[in-house]
């Protein structure tokens, strides 16, 4: 079996795995990363949600062999520690959760809107939330979360 | 999936022998067509090529009268490059409505135009705006590289390198996309080019195809009610459970004159 390494949120991480395992059941089983979520087999929910290189990808649709020597930043890198990330205490603030499955997904979905448009409308929120599907909160207060987040994050006024 | 064994060549003479040397190799790109069939058993190659090793098939270079995209080049790559958006923004705006965010910072243009699905927007801008594909043995006119229902002019192992869109005078790509995968119900590409109008359809039958009839009353009058009174016949069209033949070839209608409207400004 290939022997797969990666920077895994700031620290180096390597395991063995088959060719056919995909970087989602790399974390999740092999590196016990568990905060990133499988929610479909079709590639459509956005659950599985995290940053490659800077990039967000669904990590259900990439092999762990093709993230070999990548930086990968999943929902665990987000924190600083004990203390919450202003997307996390927006989330919680403006109860953008309800079962909280999806919500790993849609902070790494969202942290990389916030990264190429600071300020985004509501609209532009919706329509980058495309690929992340929410089956309790009708999405109204995650896109709330994000707005509140971007004021936080200094972004929007 | 099933088991497959895993190889990265860093040349396209590689990958080349590597894939004609195994039993039943595939290509991978972006793999945002090709993983999820091999999730659902649908594909189990025994060889996996991946081509993202390769660098000479990524990236983009904008000339006086055509853009050059590298088959490996993702489509976030072409939606948020503004050099793009400055010389054929009708190609930027197809890119950014490819899928989400995420499918976009995968799914690359030569996995899209080598899997040929009847309803990936990519085939509309290759016929549309009469771009050129470039393989690794040879150059495919655009009008010529789709042949069927996920079928291409491809020969077995050949390998998209890069396709030329030649920049038109003015273009709008408009697509009535499925409310959950994205991908065309239908799609239309309206250009006038250096060669002709082109109006190009995806989404509505088993492959894109060009609207003759549109094309000439554009020509003579280049507004959405030159084309209002042309219909498309349902004979050929796709039906499914998104939309029936008839329906599609309504929304053709209705997404060209909305293309010409945007084109014209
Ligand atoms: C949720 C979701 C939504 C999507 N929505 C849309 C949409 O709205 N519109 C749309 O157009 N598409 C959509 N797609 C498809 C997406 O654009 C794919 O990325 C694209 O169709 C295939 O590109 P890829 O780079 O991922 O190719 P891969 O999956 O890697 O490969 C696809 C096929 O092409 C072959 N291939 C790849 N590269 C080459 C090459 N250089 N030369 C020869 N053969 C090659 C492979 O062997 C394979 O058979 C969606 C996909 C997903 C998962
Ligand atoms: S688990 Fe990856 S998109 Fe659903
Ligand atoms: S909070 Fe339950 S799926 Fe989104």
């Amino acid at each position: 079996m290939p022997t797969v390494s990666m920077t895994v949120n700031g620290r180096k991480m390597s395991g063995e795995c088959e060719e056919r395992t995909l970087l989602v059941s790399f974390l999740r089983e092999t590196l016990g990363l568990t905060g990133t979520h499988v929610g479909c087999d079709t590639s459509q929910c956005g659950a599985c949600c995290v940053h490659v290189n800077g990039d967000s990808v669904k990590s259900c649709t990439l092999l762990a062999v093709q993230a070999d020597g990548a930086e990968i930043t999943t929902i665990e890198g987000v924190a600083n520690g004990e203390e919450l990330h202003a997307i996390q205490e927006a989330f919680r603030d403006n109860h953008g959760l309800q079962c909280g499955f999806c919500t790993p997904g849609m902070i790494m979905s969202a942290l990389d809107l916030l990264k190429h448009n600071a300020n985004p409308s509501e609209t532009e929120i919706r329509h980058h939330l495309e690929g992340n599907l929410c089956r309790c909160t009708g999405y109204h207060n995650i896109v709330k979360s994000i707005q509140a987040a971007a004021v936080a994050m200094g972004g929007a006024s | 999936m099933y088991a497959f064994k895993y190889h990265k060549p860093s040349s396209i003479e590689d990958a080349a022998k590597v894939f004609s040397g195994a039993d039943d190799a595939r290509y991978l790109s972006g793999g945002h067509t090709l993983l999820p069939s091999m999730k659902l058993r649908l594909a189990g190659p025994s060889d996996i090529v991946d081509l993202s090793g390769i660098a000479g098939l990524k990236g983009i270079k904008v000339e006086a009268d055509k853009v050059t995209i590298g088959a490996g080049t993702r489509h976030n790559d072409v939606a948020l490059s503004a050099e793009v958006r400055a010389a054929i923004p009708a190609l930027a705006d197809l890119a950014g409505g490819i899928g989400d965010f995420q499918v976009r910072n995968r799914g690359t243009i030569g996995g899209s135009i080598a899997n040929a699905d009847p309803s990936a927007d990519y085939p509309a801008a290759v016929v549309g705006l009469g771009a050129t594909v470039h393989t690794n043995k040879r150059t495919i006119a655009g009008d010529d590289f789709f042949t069927g229902m996920f079928e291409t002019a491809l020969e077995d192992g050949e390998i998209v390198t890069a396709v030329s869109f030649p920049r038109p005078k003015r273009a709008a790509y408009m697509k009535f996309p499925n409310p959950a995968s994205r991908y065309a119900v239908v799609g239309v590409m309206v250009a006038e080019t250096a060669s002709g109008m082109r109006v190009a359809v995806t989404g509505a039958a088993a492959s894109v195809f060009r609207v003759a009839e549109m094309e000439q009353a554009l020509a003579s009058n280049f507004s959405p009610d030159a084309i209002a009174g042309v219909a498309v016949p349902a004979d050929n069209l796709n039906s499914d459970i998104h939309a029936a033949a008839d329906y599609r070839a309504h929304l053709v209608g209705v997404m060209a004159k909305r293309a010409v409207a945007k084109a014209a400004g």
